[in-house]
């Protein structure tokens, strides 16, 4: 927000002994209680309708995933009969989510193991350092914020073709820090550049080394930030379609977001879709686990990233 | 000990620039001269054509039908997300703490933003899905069935592109509802009262002291919301499995690029679009920026 703050506001003089301001919230505005009341109330109705919009289609896909194909097609609304497990190991198994998750995992896990290291280690150069060409090495990371991805998609796909990287597990994990590191390494420089400096200088000057200082000072310190980036980028890759879509035409090889893809248009033709949606919800968990744990962490960093840049 | 610090500069900051340098910043560079170019994929040979691809994008009814519909998003989707994101934002924040539940409903709201947008247009392609979708359903229950069209919600031309935009609205709530909270908790409270104690109600406050005051974040909002609709890649190739709708209805600039790249092979016509893309969302960001420009406040 470009607003600043320069003074506090001048209380204007009264000609009269103020009104005592009460602080309870359905005072603050002049017209009578009822009205407050009946703001209250319909404010309260929209947002439980938007609640159940939000809630409801999560919850039929978690009930959908227990039914049978028959109870899907005639009962979309029932409760399932009973609770269909062997959906899930179909889904599993046969519809090859099991693999596909796999694949998810291992993608996810090198890439962010990748990024968080490379992009920490760049951003602690260019934050704590002074070297010629600094400035070009930063602003040349953060092009790629205002670049979008599919622009380089056709050129992208033939760099990985050419380095005969597609549909490999170390394609993906390489392309995928790539295109993490513009925001990961504008979110780290800041950061960086806040942590105090005298515990490091104080190191140095008793002789220990710069990657000492790196990897058992200032690391340690810039845990939250890590952890931050950390939770965005995992969330970013976990859910990545058009990379993968372009760069891992295997079906074997198939991310979880593309597995989903491809058995919703098989379906259309097997009609299994007590699998499908047994599928959906096994997707939907680890970013669910995610969320429910890092919930206040993400909204707090994604704020900040956003309204700073 | 100066020089020393060299041998930590370079080899920490050598890895990422090469990876970056190979997979993200030679990509880009290239596609400026890719666009400029015939190219079937086959050989390295791409034929030179100069502005040929986009002389035949300005002629092909398919680029400005796809361009149209990023268009349409292009009005539909901020207004109805910048709208009920404020609305939202406004009651999180009211007195303070805002009203009753609202930290619960601030954990739920954001949910959408989470998820995976695969596994959205998969889901909310079932919950249109005429047969056993929740929303016709639920429309046959309370007597309203025949709304429906007869082709399905996303099967007929008229109301398909809008069924997936509300989509895109559902899950982009959450994330500028969080946004606006922030910015609205930046302004004191004292304010309001102040405003109170001159005979403001509500809905005064909200157009003399809110809108002004979140005025920054909401044209950032615009910004991002006009990128996203010229994007739209990933909802409409999930709702739309992979084709273009029913007669291309669905089908946005980003989506006709793939196709004419990975589908049709025409590499050098796919990195135009591309190109000319990349124009129009850089042109829009600056316009979206120079319009709403206003002063500064100070207080």
């Amino acid at each position: 927000m470009s607003i600043e703050k320069s003074s506090p506001p001048l209380a204007e003089p009264l000609l009269a002994p103020p009104k005592p301001v009460t602080r309870t919230r359905t005072r603050l505005w002049s017209g009578s209680s009822l009205g407050a009341n009946v703001f209250a109330g319909v404010s309260q109705i929209f947002l439980i309708v938007w609640a159940i919009m939000v809630i409801f289609p999560f919850v039929w896909m978690v009930m959908t995933s227990f039914k049978t194909d028959q109870e899907i097609f005639f009962s979309p609304w029932k409760l399932p009969a009973a609770l269909d497990w062997h959906n899930f190991t179909r889904a599993w198994t046969e519809a090859s989510i099991g693999r596909y998750f796999l694949n998810s995992i291992i993608v996810v896990a090198g890439s962010l193991v990748l990024t968080l290291l490379l992009s920490s280690m760049a951003a602690y150069v260019l934050a704590r350092y002074e070297f010629p060409g600094r400035s070009i090495i930063y602003y040349g990371f953060l092009i790629g914020l205002m670049f979008p991805v599919f622009l380089a998609l056709v050129p992208l796909f033939f760099v990985v073709r050419d380095l005969h990287m597609l549909s490999t597990y170390q394609g993906l994990i390489l392309v995928y820090a790539a295109y993490s590191f513009p925001f990961s390494i504008f979110f780290l420089t800041s950061f960086f550049r806040t942590l105090p400096g005298e515990v490091a200088e104080a190191a140095i000057v008793d002789g220990a080394s710069h990657y000492r200082v790196f990897f058992n000072i200032m690391l340690p310190m810039a845990k939250s930030g890590i952890i931050a980036i950390g939770i965005f980028n995992f969330l970013g890759q976990w859910n990545q379609f058009i990379l993968p879509l372009v760069l891992n035409p295997n079906e074997s090889k198939y991310l979880l977001s593309q597995g989903i893809a491809f058995l919703a248009i098989q379906q259309g033709y097997q009609n299994d879709w007590s699998a499908l949606f047994a599928g959906l919800t096994i997707t939907t968990i680890p970013t669910l686990v995610v969320y429910v744990i890092f919930q206040r962490r993400l909204e707090s960093g994604l704020t900040a990233g956003a309204l700073k840049g | 000990m100066n020089h020393h610090k060299y041998r930590l500069i370079v080899p920490f900051l050598a890895p990422s620039i090469i990876l970056y340098g190979i997979f993200v910043l030679w990509p880009y560079a290239q596609s400026f001269y890719v666009a400029l170019t015939q190219w079937q994929g086959v050989s390295a040979n791409k034929k030179f054509v100069g502005l040929q691809n986009f002389d035949k994008l300005f002629h092909d009814p398919f680029f400005w039908n796809a361009l149209k519909h990023n268009g349409e998003m292009l009005v539909f989707l901020p207004i109805l997300t910048i709208g009920i994101s404020l609305v939202f934002a406004t009651m999180f924040t009211q007195g303070g703490k805002g009203i009753r539940g609202s930290g619960f409903y601030r954990v739920v709201f954001f949910f959408p933003q989470v998820m995976s947008v695969v596994i959205i247009g998969v889901l909310w392609s079932f919950i249109y899905n005429p047969q056993i979708g929740l929303l016709t359903s639920t429309l046959n229950k309370v007597g309203l069935g025949f709304i429906a069209p007869s082709s399905g919600w996303l099967g007929d031309p008229g109301w398909a592109l809008w069924m997936i935009g509300l989509v895109v609205v559902w899950q982009a709530v959450g994330f500028y509802m969080v946004l606006f909270v922030a910015g609205m908790q930046s302004i004191p409270t004292t304010f309001y009262e102040a405003a109170t104690l001159d005979g403001a109600n509500r809905w005064t406050a909200f157009w003399g002291i809110t809108l002004p005051l979140m005025w920054d974040n909401i044209r950032v909002a615009l910004v991002y919301i006009g990128i996203a609709a010229l994007d739209l890649f990933t909802i409409v190739d999930t709702m739309t499995e992979g084709q273009a709708g029913p007669n291309r209805a669905t089908q946005v600039l980003s989506h006709y690029m793939y196709e004419s790249a990975f589908t049709n092979s025409q590499f050098g016509y796919a990195t135009a679009i591309g190109v000319t893309l990349l124009a129009l969302t850089l042109l829009l960001s600056v316009i979206t920026l120079r319009v709403t420009q206003r002063e500064r406040l100070e207080y």
